[in-house]
Protein backbone atom coordinates (compact mmCIF):
# COMPACT_ATOMS: atom_id res chain seq x y z
CA UNK A 1 0.00 0.00 0.00
CA UNK A 2 1.31 3.56 -0.89
CA UNK A 3 0.20 7.09 -1.26
CA UNK A 4 0.76 7.64 -4.82
CA UNK A 5 -0.40 11.50 -5.16
CA UNK A 6 -2.11 14.00 -2.80
CA UNK A 7 -3.53 17.27 -3.23
CA UNK A 8 -4.46 20.22 -0.96
CA UNK A 9 -6.47 23.38 -0.56
CA UNK A 10 -6.62 25.32 1.94
CA UNK A 11 -4.74 23.22 3.81
CA UNK A 12 -2.86 25.12 6.96
CA UNK A 13 -0.26 27.15 5.37
CA UNK A 14 -0.88 25.45 1.65
CA UNK A 15 -3.06 27.46 -0.79
CA UNK A 16 -3.04 24.95 -3.27
CA UNK A 17 -0.97 22.46 -4.06
CA UNK A 18 -0.21 18.78 -5.35
CA UNK A 19 2.49 16.15 -5.13
CA UNK A 20 3.38 12.87 -6.57
CA UNK A 21 5.05 10.47 -4.65
CA UNK A 22 7.78 7.78 -5.47
CA UNK A 23 7.23 4.36 -3.79
CA UNK A 24 9.78 4.29 -1.93
CA UNK A 25 11.31 7.29 0.13
CA UNK A 26 10.11 10.67 -0.31
CA UNK A 27 11.96 13.41 1.22
CA UNK A 28 10.83 17.37 1.98
CA UNK A 29 13.07 19.89 2.47
CA UNK A 30 13.20 23.60 3.45
CA UNK A 31 13.58 26.01 5.31
CA UNK A 32 11.79 26.41 8.93
CA UNK A 33 8.02 27.31 9.08
CA UNK A 34 7.61 26.27 4.95
CA UNK A 35 5.33 23.71 5.68
CA UNK A 36 7.44 20.13 5.66
CA UNK A 37 5.58 18.87 8.69
CA UNK A 38 2.20 20.29 7.63
CA UNK A 39 2.36 18.36 4.94
CA UNK A 40 3.11 14.65 6.55
CA UNK A 41 0.28 16.19 9.11
CA UNK A 42 -2.22 16.31 5.82
CA UNK A 43 -0.86 12.46 5.06
CA UNK A 44 -1.49 11.81 8.93
CA UNK A 45 -5.28 13.35 8.04
CA UNK A 46 -5.88 10.73 5.38
CA UNK A 47 -4.91 8.36 7.17
CA UNK A 48 -6.51 8.85 11.18
CA UNK A 49 -9.46 11.15 9.89
CA UNK A 50 -7.80 13.84 12.44
CA UNK A 51 -4.56 16.25 12.62
CA UNK A 52 -1.47 14.25 14.50
CA UNK A 53 -1.14 18.21 16.19
CA UNK A 54 -4.14 19.75 16.23
CA UNK A 55 -7.19 17.72 17.57
CA UNK A 56 -10.04 20.42 16.57
CA UNK A 57 -10.84 20.60 12.72
CA UNK A 58 -11.30 24.00 11.60
CA UNK A 59 -7.52 24.39 12.95
CA UNK A 60 -6.09 23.13 9.89
CA UNK A 61 -8.00 25.34 7.43
CA UNK A 62 -5.98 28.15 6.47
CA UNK A 63 -6.14 31.62 7.56
CA UNK A 64 -8.04 33.58 5.95
CA UNK A 65 -10.88 30.81 4.49
CA UNK A 66 -13.16 28.70 5.87
CA UNK A 67 -12.99 25.08 4.73
CA UNK A 68 -9.83 22.71 3.22
CA UNK A 69 -9.76 19.79 0.86
CA UNK A 70 -7.56 16.82 1.01
CA UNK A 71 -7.25 14.20 -2.08
CA UNK A 72 -4.96 11.34 -2.14
CA UNK A 73 -4.46 8.44 -4.44
CA UNK A 74 -3.80 5.15 -2.45
CA UNK A 75 -2.19 2.23 -4.50
CA UNK A 76 -3.32 -1.06 -2.83
CA UNK A 77 -2.18 -4.08 -4.34
CA UNK A 78 -2.22 -2.39 -7.74
CA UNK A 79 -5.57 -1.01 -7.17
CA UNK A 80 -6.05 2.95 -6.98
CA UNK A 81 -8.21 4.27 -4.08
CA UNK A 82 -8.88 8.28 -3.81
CA UNK A 83 -10.14 9.28 -0.59
CA UNK A 84 -11.59 12.97 -0.83
CA UNK A 85 -12.12 14.78 2.48
CA UNK A 86 -13.21 18.18 3.29
CA UNK A 87 -13.98 19.98 6.71
CA UNK A 88 -15.24 23.43 7.19
CA UNK A 89 -16.12 26.17 10.00
CA UNK A 90 -19.99 25.16 10.29
CA UNK A 91 -19.70 21.80 8.84
CA UNK A 92 -18.89 18.21 9.31
CA UNK A 93 -16.17 16.99 7.99
CA UNK A 94 -16.94 14.30 4.65
CA UNK A 95 -14.76 11.16 3.92
CA UNK A 96 -15.15 9.78 0.72
CA UNK A 97 -13.64 6.76 -0.55
CA UNK A 98 -14.01 6.45 -4.28
CA UNK A 99 -16.74 9.48 -4.50
CA UNK A 100 -18.75 7.00 -1.90
CA UNK A 101 -19.12 8.89 1.44
CA UNK A 102 -18.67 6.81 4.36
CA UNK A 103 -21.74 6.08 6.97
CA UNK A 104 -18.72 6.20 9.71
CA UNK A 105 -15.07 7.28 9.94
CA UNK A 106 -13.82 4.18 11.92
CA UNK A 107 -14.96 2.43 8.86
CA UNK A 108 -12.09 4.41 7.20
CA UNK A 109 -9.76 3.96 9.58
CA UNK A 110 -6.94 1.10 9.54
CA UNK A 111 -7.62 0.96 5.78
CA UNK A 112 -4.23 2.88 5.13
CA UNK A 113 -2.44 2.88 8.34
CA UNK A 114 0.52 5.48 9.08
CA UNK A 115 2.93 5.43 12.27
CA UNK A 116 4.38 9.24 12.94
CA UNK A 117 7.77 9.62 14.53
CA UNK A 118 7.81 13.18 15.41
CA UNK A 119 9.57 15.64 17.79
CA UNK A 120 6.52 15.81 19.89
CA UNK A 121 6.88 12.43 21.32
CA UNK A 122 9.18 13.05 23.58
CA UNK A 123 5.83 13.98 25.56
CA UNK A 124 5.62 9.89 26.14
CA UNK A 125 8.96 10.41 28.65
CA UNK A 126 8.31 13.74 30.30
CA UNK A 127 4.35 13.81 30.74
CA UNK A 128 2.41 11.79 33.28
CA UNK A 129 1.30 8.70 32.64
CA UNK A 130 -1.95 8.85 31.09
CA UNK A 131 -0.01 9.56 27.31
CA UNK A 132 2.14 6.75 27.98
CA UNK A 133 -1.57 4.40 28.55
CA UNK A 134 -2.93 6.43 25.42
CA UNK A 135 -0.01 4.93 23.23
CA UNK A 136 -0.61 1.69 24.95
CA UNK A 137 -4.38 1.30 24.19
CA UNK A 138 -4.37 3.46 20.83
CA UNK A 139 -1.94 -0.17 19.66
CA UNK A 140 -3.76 -2.33 20.96
CA UNK A 141 -6.92 -1.45 19.96
CA UNK A 142 -5.87 -1.03 16.49
CA UNK A 143 -6.45 -5.15 15.90
CA UNK A 144 -8.44 -5.68 19.11
CA UNK A 145 -11.95 -4.33 19.06
CA UNK A 146 -12.77 -6.36 22.03
CA UNK A 147 -10.30 -4.54 23.81
CA UNK A 148 -11.28 -1.23 22.52
CA UNK A 149 -15.02 -2.13 23.97
CA UNK A 150 -13.35 -3.16 27.33
CA UNK A 151 -11.54 0.08 27.85
CA UNK A 152 -14.85 2.06 26.90
CA UNK A 153 -17.06 0.38 29.44
CA UNK A 154 -13.92 0.39 31.89
CA UNK A 155 -14.17 4.24 31.60
CA UNK A 156 -17.71 4.69 31.69
CA UNK A 157 -18.08 2.48 35.09
CA UNK A 158 -15.07 4.74 36.22
CA UNK A 159 -16.95 7.89 35.59
CA UNK A 160 -20.09 6.80 36.79
CA UNK A 161 -18.31 5.49 40.51
CA UNK A 162 -16.77 8.50 40.76
CA UNK A 163 -19.76 10.92 39.89
CA UNK A 164 -21.25 8.42 42.86
CA UNK A 165 -18.22 9.52 45.33
CA UNK A 166 -18.49 13.03 44.97
CA UNK A 167 -22.21 13.27 45.41
CA UNK A 168 -21.31 11.25 48.51
CA UNK A 169 -19.26 13.87 49.80
CA UNK A 170 -21.58 16.39 48.32
CA UNK A 171 -24.47 15.09 50.38
CA UNK A 172 -22.69 13.91 53.04
CA UNK A 173 -24.94 10.33 52.81
CA UNK A 174 -22.79 7.24 52.01
CA UNK A 175 -24.40 4.09 50.96
CA UNK A 176 -21.70 1.35 51.06
CA UNK A 177 -24.00 -1.17 48.48
CA UNK A 178 -24.29 1.32 45.84
CA UNK A 179 -21.00 1.94 45.64
CA UNK A 180 -19.46 -1.89 45.40
CA UNK A 181 -22.15 -2.38 42.38
CA UNK A 182 -19.82 -0.44 39.63
CA UNK A 183 -17.19 -2.50 41.15
CA UNK A 184 -18.54 -5.38 39.11
CA UNK A 185 -18.16 -3.27 35.74
CA UNK A 186 -14.49 -2.16 36.46
CA UNK A 187 -13.35 -5.68 37.51
CA UNK A 188 -14.64 -7.17 34.70
CA UNK A 189 -13.56 -4.86 32.22
CA UNK A 190 -10.41 -3.79 34.43
CA UNK A 191 -8.96 -7.88 34.33
CA UNK A 192 -9.28 -8.25 30.28
CA UNK A 193 -7.80 -4.91 29.61
CA UNK A 194 -4.68 -5.68 32.43
CA UNK A 195 -4.35 -9.35 30.62
CA UNK A 196 -4.11 -8.13 27.31
CA UNK A 197 -2.09 -5.77 28.34
CA UNK A 198 0.49 -7.70 29.72
CA UNK A 199 0.21 -10.37 26.58
CA UNK A 200 0.91 -7.42 24.18
CA UNK A 201 3.73 -5.77 26.10
CA UNK A 202 4.97 -9.78 26.20
CA UNK A 203 5.48 -9.09 22.00
CA UNK A 204 5.98 -5.56 22.35
CA UNK A 205 9.09 -5.40 23.90
CA UNK A 206 11.77 -7.91 22.38
CA UNK A 207 10.58 -6.15 19.16
CA UNK A 208 11.23 -2.51 21.03
CA UNK A 209 14.37 -3.92 22.25
CA UNK A 210 15.53 -5.04 18.90
CA UNK A 211 15.25 -1.99 16.97
CA UNK A 212 16.46 0.26 20.05
CA UNK A 213 19.94 -2.01 19.66
CA UNK A 214 20.05 -2.01 15.44
CA UNK A 215 20.00 2.47 16.12
CA UNK A 216 22.09 2.72 19.32
CA UNK A 217 24.55 0.15 18.19
CA UNK A 218 23.76 -2.20 21.03
CA UNK A 219 25.53 0.47 23.89
CA UNK A 220 22.97 0.45 26.40
CA UNK A 221 20.39 -2.66 27.52
CA UNK A 222 16.56 -1.04 27.53
CA UNK A 223 13.24 -1.93 29.13
CA UNK A 224 9.48 -1.48 29.37
CA UNK A 225 8.52 -1.99 33.06
CA UNK A 226 4.63 -2.21 33.05
CA UNK A 227 3.63 -1.01 36.27
CA UNK A 228 -0.02 -2.02 37.90
CA UNK A 229 -1.45 -2.58 41.16
CA UNK A 230 -2.99 -5.51 39.53
CA UNK A 231 0.97 -6.93 39.43
CA UNK A 232 0.08 -7.61 43.50
CA UNK A 233 -3.03 -8.03 43.64
CA UNK A 234 -6.79 -8.70 42.24
CA UNK A 235 -8.56 -5.45 41.03
CA UNK A 236 -11.23 -7.24 43.89
CA UNK A 237 -8.88 -6.92 46.55
CA UNK A 238 -7.54 -3.50 45.59
CA UNK A 239 -11.26 -2.16 45.29
CA UNK A 240 -11.59 -3.23 48.84
CA UNK A 241 -8.00 -2.03 50.00
CA UNK A 242 -8.91 1.43 48.93
CA UNK A 243 -12.64 2.38 49.31
CA UNK A 244 -11.57 4.81 52.55
CA UNK A 245 -8.95 6.66 50.32
CA UNK A 246 -11.31 6.85 47.38
CA UNK A 247 -13.92 8.69 49.72
CA UNK A 248 -11.29 10.99 50.90
CA UNK A 249 -10.16 11.65 47.00
CA UNK A 250 -13.42 11.33 45.90
CA UNK A 251 -12.97 9.06 43.26
CA UNK A 252 -11.62 5.81 42.23
CA UNK A 253 -8.26 5.78 43.38
CA UNK A 254 -7.07 2.02 42.20
CA UNK A 255 -7.74 0.13 38.81
CA UNK A 256 -6.23 0.03 35.60
CA UNK A 257 -6.09 3.72 35.11
CA UNK A 258 -3.54 4.29 37.36
CA UNK A 259 -1.15 1.81 35.26
CA UNK A 260 2.17 2.94 33.79
CA UNK A 261 5.07 2.09 31.54
CA UNK A 262 8.30 2.74 33.31
CA UNK A 263 10.98 3.70 30.47
CA UNK A 264 14.48 2.14 31.42
CA UNK A 265 17.85 2.88 30.62
CA UNK A 266 20.34 0.81 32.18
CA UNK A 267 18.22 -0.14 34.59
CA UNK A 268 17.89 3.66 35.33
CA UNK A 269 14.37 6.00 34.67
CA UNK A 270 15.25 6.86 31.12
CA UNK A 271 13.76 10.47 31.81
CA UNK A 272 16.20 11.45 34.16
CA UNK A 273 19.86 9.99 33.21
CA UNK A 274 18.82 9.87 29.05
CA UNK A 275 20.23 11.97 27.10
CA UNK A 276 18.36 13.62 24.61
CA UNK A 277 19.47 11.76 21.46
CA UNK A 278 19.08 8.27 24.17
CA UNK A 279 15.37 9.36 24.66
CA UNK A 280 14.77 10.20 20.83
CA UNK A 281 16.40 6.53 20.19
CA UNK A 282 13.96 4.79 22.79
CA UNK A 283 10.89 7.00 21.03
CA UNK A 284 11.85 5.72 17.59
CA UNK A 285 12.31 2.12 18.89
CA UNK A 286 8.76 1.97 20.38
CA UNK A 287 7.41 3.53 17.24
CA UNK A 288 9.16 1.06 14.87
CA UNK A 289 8.03 -1.57 17.08
CA UNK A 290 4.78 -0.47 16.91
CA UNK A 291 5.22 -0.32 13.34
CA UNK A 292 6.24 -3.73 13.04
CA UNK A 293 3.17 -4.60 15.21
CA UNK A 294 0.60 -3.19 12.41
CA UNK A 295 2.45 -4.64 10.26
CA UNK A 296 2.16 -8.27 11.43
CA UNK A 297 -2.02 -7.84 11.43
CA UNK A 298 -2.62 -6.14 7.98
CA UNK A 299 0.18 -7.75 6.56
CA UNK A 300 1.28 -5.08 4.51
CA UNK A 301 3.34 -1.92 5.44
CA UNK A 302 2.18 1.26 6.69
CA UNK A 303 3.19 4.72 5.74
CA UNK A 304 5.86 5.98 8.08
CA UNK A 305 5.92 9.44 8.66
CA UNK A 306 9.29 10.86 10.35
CA UNK A 307 9.06 14.22 11.15
CA UNK A 308 13.14 15.78 11.80
CA UNK A 309 13.87 13.02 12.51
CA UNK A 310 17.85 13.62 12.69
CA UNK A 311 17.95 16.32 15.11
CA UNK A 312 19.67 15.26 18.08
CA UNK A 313 20.81 12.07 17.21
CA UNK A 314 24.76 11.31 16.21
CA UNK A 315 25.72 10.55 12.44
CA UNK A 316 26.30 6.43 13.80
CA UNK A 317 23.07 6.55 14.79
CA UNK A 318 21.37 8.28 11.59
CA UNK A 319 23.20 5.98 9.50
CA UNK A 320 22.11 3.05 11.28
CA UNK A 321 18.46 4.15 11.47
CA UNK A 322 18.34 4.86 7.59
CA UNK A 323 20.13 1.83 6.55
CA UNK A 324 17.13 0.08 9.07
CA UNK A 325 14.51 1.72 7.36
CA UNK A 326 15.13 1.43 3.70
CA UNK A 327 16.58 -1.87 3.83
CA UNK A 328 14.14 -3.46 6.16
CA UNK A 329 11.37 -3.22 3.79
CA UNK A 330 9.35 -0.27 5.38
CA UNK A 331 7.24 0.11 2.73
CA UNK A 332 6.81 4.15 1.65
CA UNK A 333 8.66 6.77 3.70
CA UNK A 334 8.46 10.02 4.22
CA UNK A 335 11.22 12.41 6.33
CA UNK A 336 11.63 15.94 6.51
CA UNK A 337 14.57 18.09 7.07
CA UNK A 338 15.81 21.83 6.89
CA UNK A 339 19.13 20.79 5.14
CA UNK A 340 18.66 18.99 1.62
CA UNK A 341 22.64 18.67 1.24
CA UNK A 342 22.45 16.42 4.78
CA UNK A 343 19.94 14.65 3.85
CA UNK A 344 21.73 13.70 0.30
CA UNK A 345 25.08 13.20 1.57
CA UNK A 346 23.25 10.22 4.14
CA UNK A 347 21.49 8.46 1.03
CA UNK A 348 24.14 8.76 -0.99
CA UNK A 349 25.92 7.38 1.66
CA UNK A 350 24.06 4.30 2.02
CA UNK A 351 22.91 3.87 -1.68
CA UNK A 352 19.49 4.43 -1.26
CA UNK A 353 17.52 6.16 -4.36
CA UNK A 354 15.34 8.94 -3.10
CA UNK A 355 12.50 11.57 -4.47
CA UNK A 356 13.52 15.04 -3.15
CA UNK A 357 10.63 17.70 -2.71
CA UNK A 358 12.27 21.43 -2.46
CA UNK A 359 9.13 22.93 -0.25
CA UNK A 360 9.29 26.59 -0.38
CA UNK A 361 7.61 29.55 -1.66
CA UNK A 362 6.17 27.82 -4.84
CA UNK A 363 4.11 25.38 -3.10
CA UNK A 364 4.21 22.93 -6.87
CA UNK A 365 7.58 22.63 -6.96
CA UNK A 366 9.11 19.19 -6.84
CA UNK B 1 -38.98 37.49 16.00
CA UNK B 2 -41.67 40.96 16.00
CA UNK B 3 -45.44 39.37 15.89
CA UNK B 4 -48.33 41.74 15.17
CA UNK B 5 -50.26 40.15 18.19
CA UNK B 6 -49.12 39.57 21.66
CA UNK B 7 -52.11 36.31 21.43
CA UNK B 8 -49.69 34.73 18.73
CA UNK B 9 -46.66 35.30 20.16
CA UNK B 10 -48.21 33.44 23.69
CA UNK B 11 -48.82 30.86 21.69
CA UNK B 12 -45.97 30.51 19.67
CA UNK B 13 -43.49 30.54 22.63
CA UNK B 14 -45.81 28.07 24.38
CA UNK B 15 -45.51 25.67 21.38
CA UNK B 16 -41.77 26.46 21.32
CA UNK B 17 -41.20 24.63 24.29
CA UNK B 18 -41.91 21.22 22.90
CA UNK B 19 -39.16 19.32 21.88
CA UNK B 20 -38.12 19.33 18.54
CA UNK B 21 -39.77 22.89 17.52
CA UNK B 22 -38.08 26.27 17.17
CA UNK B 23 -39.48 29.47 16.92
CA UNK B 24 -40.34 28.90 13.04
CA UNK B 25 -41.78 26.10 12.98
CA UNK B 26 -43.87 27.15 16.45
CA UNK B 27 -45.14 29.84 14.36
CA UNK B 28 -46.37 27.72 11.40
CA UNK B 29 -48.37 25.70 14.15
CA UNK B 30 -49.96 28.41 15.49
CA UNK B 31 -51.38 29.50 11.61
CA UNK B 32 -52.22 26.73 11.06
CA UNK B 33 -54.74 26.57 14.35
CA UNK B 34 -55.53 30.27 13.62
CA UNK B 35 -57.33 29.25 10.57
CA UNK B 36 -59.50 26.07 12.41
CA UNK B 37 -62.42 26.20 13.40
CA UNK B 38 -62.66 27.11 16.82
CA UNK B 39 -64.49 24.49 18.92
CA UNK B 40 -61.60 22.31 16.45
CA UNK B 41 -58.85 24.06 18.32
CA UNK B 42 -60.87 23.57 21.46
CA UNK B 43 -60.64 20.10 21.18
CA UNK B 44 -57.18 19.93 20.49
CA UNK B 45 -56.02 21.89 23.05
CA UNK B 46 -59.12 20.46 25.48
CA UNK B 47 -57.04 16.75 25.09
CA UNK B 48 -53.83 17.67 26.42
CA UNK B 49 -55.38 19.80 29.62
CA UNK B 50 -57.15 15.99 29.66
CA UNK B 51 -54.31 13.49 28.99
CA UNK B 52 -52.40 15.55 31.82
CA UNK B 53 -55.57 15.85 34.49
CA UNK B 54 -56.77 12.40 34.23
CA UNK B 55 -53.40 10.01 33.32
CA UNK B 56 -51.79 8.49 36.60
CA UNK B 57 -49.16 5.71 36.83
CA UNK B 58 -50.66 2.09 38.00
CA UNK B 59 -50.20 1.82 41.92
CA UNK B 60 -48.45 -1.92 40.88
CA UNK B 61 -46.15 -1.45 37.92
CA UNK B 62 -45.97 2.42 37.42
CA UNK B 63 -46.80 2.16 34.30
CA UNK B 64 -48.70 4.96 32.67
CA UNK B 65 -52.88 4.22 33.44
CA UNK B 66 -56.02 5.51 33.25
CA UNK B 67 -57.31 3.68 36.69
CA UNK B 68 -55.26 3.23 39.82
CA UNK B 69 -54.06 -0.34 38.39
CA UNK B 70 -53.33 -0.51 34.89
CA UNK B 71 -55.20 -2.55 31.77
CA UNK B 72 -52.15 -4.86 31.83
CA UNK B 73 -52.19 -5.48 35.67
CA UNK B 74 -55.92 -5.64 35.60
CA UNK B 75 -55.98 -8.40 33.15
CA UNK B 76 -57.35 -11.40 34.34
CA UNK B 77 -55.49 -13.81 31.78
CA UNK B 78 -52.55 -12.41 32.30
CA UNK B 79 -49.76 -14.24 34.84
CA UNK B 80 -49.32 -12.08 37.35
CA UNK B 81 -46.12 -14.43 39.08
CA UNK B 82 -44.24 -13.61 35.95
CA UNK B 83 -42.95 -9.69 35.73
CA UNK B 84 -40.69 -8.46 33.69
CA UNK B 85 -38.36 -5.50 34.45
CA UNK B 86 -38.06 -2.82 31.99
CA UNK B 87 -37.03 0.98 32.04
CA UNK B 88 -40.03 2.99 31.25
CA UNK B 89 -43.29 3.02 29.12
CA UNK B 90 -41.36 2.47 25.60
CA UNK B 91 -40.16 -0.38 26.89
CA UNK B 92 -43.52 -1.96 27.82
CA UNK B 93 -45.18 -0.63 24.26
CA UNK B 94 -42.61 -2.66 22.61
CA UNK B 95 -42.85 -5.56 24.46
CA UNK B 96 -46.44 -5.86 24.10
CA UNK B 97 -46.02 -5.32 20.80
CA UNK B 98 -44.01 -8.80 20.22
CA UNK B 99 -47.20 -10.71 21.61
CA UNK B 100 -44.63 -13.33 23.19
CA UNK B 101 -45.06 -11.82 27.10
CA UNK B 102 -48.12 -12.49 29.42
CA UNK B 103 -46.31 -11.99 32.27
CA UNK B 104 -47.31 -8.23 33.66
CA UNK B 105 -44.54 -5.68 33.81
CA UNK B 106 -42.84 -3.21 36.57
CA UNK B 107 -41.26 0.39 34.96
CA UNK B 108 -38.14 1.24 36.82
CA UNK B 109 -38.82 4.89 35.67
CA UNK B 110 -34.97 4.64 34.36
CA UNK B 111 -31.51 2.95 35.07
CA UNK B 112 -29.06 3.43 37.91
CA UNK B 113 -26.85 6.43 36.39
CA UNK B 114 -24.56 8.51 39.57
CA UNK B 115 -23.34 10.66 36.51
CA UNK B 116 -27.06 11.80 35.54
CA UNK B 117 -27.55 11.88 39.67
CA UNK B 118 -30.22 8.82 39.24
CA UNK B 119 -29.40 6.33 42.36
CA UNK B 120 -31.45 3.05 43.47
CA UNK B 121 -33.31 5.15 45.58
CA UNK B 122 -34.59 7.67 42.59
CA UNK B 123 -36.53 4.53 40.72
CA UNK B 124 -39.01 1.81 41.32
CA UNK B 125 -37.22 -0.40 42.98
CA UNK B 126 -38.37 -1.14 46.43
CA UNK B 127 -41.66 -1.52 45.22
CA UNK B 128 -40.29 -4.35 43.62
CA UNK B 129 -38.71 -6.03 46.06
CA UNK B 130 -42.10 -5.66 48.49
CA UNK B 131 -43.75 -7.24 45.59
CA UNK B 132 -41.24 -10.35 46.00
CA UNK B 133 -40.98 -10.13 49.70
CA UNK B 134 -44.49 -10.74 49.94
CA UNK B 135 -44.39 -13.71 47.61
CA UNK B 136 -46.52 -12.67 44.61
CA UNK B 137 -43.76 -13.19 42.10
CA UNK B 138 -42.23 -16.81 40.88
CA UNK B 139 -40.18 -15.19 38.14
CA UNK B 140 -38.45 -12.03 36.84
CA UNK B 141 -37.05 -11.26 33.21
CA UNK B 142 -34.81 -8.12 33.63
CA UNK B 143 -35.44 -6.30 30.00
CA UNK B 144 -32.68 -3.38 30.26
CA UNK B 145 -30.67 -1.52 27.74
CA UNK B 146 -27.72 -3.33 26.54
CA UNK B 147 -25.15 -0.91 27.92
CA UNK B 148 -23.03 -0.66 31.03
CA UNK B 149 -25.18 0.61 32.69
CA UNK B 150 -28.02 -1.24 31.92
CA UNK B 151 -26.38 -4.20 33.26
CA UNK B 152 -24.99 -2.95 36.52
CA UNK B 153 -28.25 -1.88 37.15
CA UNK B 154 -29.73 -5.57 36.59
CA UNK B 155 -26.82 -6.52 39.29
CA UNK B 156 -28.38 -3.89 41.78
CA UNK B 157 -31.62 -5.26 41.28
CA UNK B 158 -30.19 -9.38 41.20
CA UNK B 159 -28.18 -8.14 44.14
CA UNK B 160 -31.19 -7.25 46.18
CA UNK B 161 -33.42 -9.91 44.74
CA UNK B 162 -31.00 -13.37 45.11
CA UNK B 163 -32.35 -14.06 48.67
CA UNK B 164 -35.53 -14.55 47.39
CA UNK B 165 -36.81 -17.86 45.83
CA UNK B 166 -37.71 -16.74 42.68
CA UNK B 167 -35.80 -17.26 39.42
CA UNK B 168 -34.55 -14.37 37.77
CA UNK B 169 -33.45 -14.24 34.04
CA UNK B 170 -32.50 -11.31 31.63
CA UNK B 171 -33.30 -11.11 28.07
CA UNK B 172 -30.80 -12.82 25.76
CA UNK B 173 -28.03 -10.65 23.28
CA UNK B 174 -27.11 -12.10 20.34
CA UNK B 175 -27.34 -12.04 16.43
CA UNK B 176 -30.62 -10.21 15.41
CA UNK B 177 -33.23 -12.48 13.56
CA UNK B 178 -33.27 -12.68 10.06
CA UNK B 179 -29.71 -11.04 9.93
CA UNK B 180 -26.74 -12.45 7.89
CA UNK B 181 -24.15 -13.04 9.81
CA UNK B 182 -21.29 -10.96 7.82
CA UNK B 183 -23.13 -8.14 8.84
CA UNK B 184 -23.36 -8.98 12.50
CA UNK B 185 -20.92 -6.63 14.14
CA UNK B 186 -17.97 -8.39 15.64
CA UNK B 187 -18.89 -7.84 19.57
CA UNK B 188 -22.54 -8.89 19.28
CA UNK B 189 -21.45 -12.18 16.96
CA UNK B 190 -18.87 -12.67 19.71
CA UNK B 191 -21.40 -13.09 22.59
CA UNK B 192 -23.55 -14.69 20.90
CA UNK B 193 -21.13 -17.48 20.21
CA UNK B 194 -19.95 -17.49 24.07
CA UNK B 195 -23.29 -17.59 24.96
CA UNK B 196 -24.42 -20.32 22.76
CA UNK B 197 -27.66 -22.48 23.37
CA UNK B 198 -28.64 -25.79 22.64
CA UNK B 199 -29.98 -26.66 19.57
CA UNK B 200 -33.36 -27.76 20.61
CA UNK B 201 -34.10 -24.88 22.50
CA UNK B 202 -33.59 -22.87 19.42
CA UNK B 203 -36.84 -23.48 17.89
CA UNK B 204 -39.18 -20.22 18.38
CA UNK B 205 -41.89 -20.84 19.89
CA UNK B 206 -44.79 -18.68 18.11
Amino acid sequence: MFLKKISLFNFKNYSEAQFDFSEDINCFSGNNGVGKTNLLDAIHYLSFCKSYFNSTDYLNIRHGSDFFILQGDFVNESKEETIYCSASINQRKIFKKNKKEYSRLSEHIGLFPSVVISPEDTNLIHEGSRARRKFLDSVISQFNKTYLENLINYNKALEQRDALLKNFAESGKFDLSSLLIWNKPLIENGDEIYQKRKEFLKIFIPVFQKYFKIISGGAEPVSLDYQSGLNQNSLQTLLDETIIADRNAQRTTSGIHKDDLIFKLGGHPLKTIGSQGQQKSFIIAMKLAQFECIKEIKKFCPILLLDDIFDKLDHNRINSLMNLVSTHHFGQIFITNTEEKKIREIFKKIKIDLKLFKIGENKNET
Amino acid sequence: MELPSKHITEAVEQLATLPGIGRKTALRLALHLLKQNKDEVERFAGSFINMRNKIQFCRSCHNISDNEICSICNNPKRNKKFICVVEDMRDVIAIENTRQFFGIYHVLGGIISPVDGIGPSDLNIDSLVEKVQKGEVNEIVLALSTTMEGDTTNYYLFKRLKEFNISISTIARGVAVGDDLEYTDELTLGKSILNRIPYENSFVKS
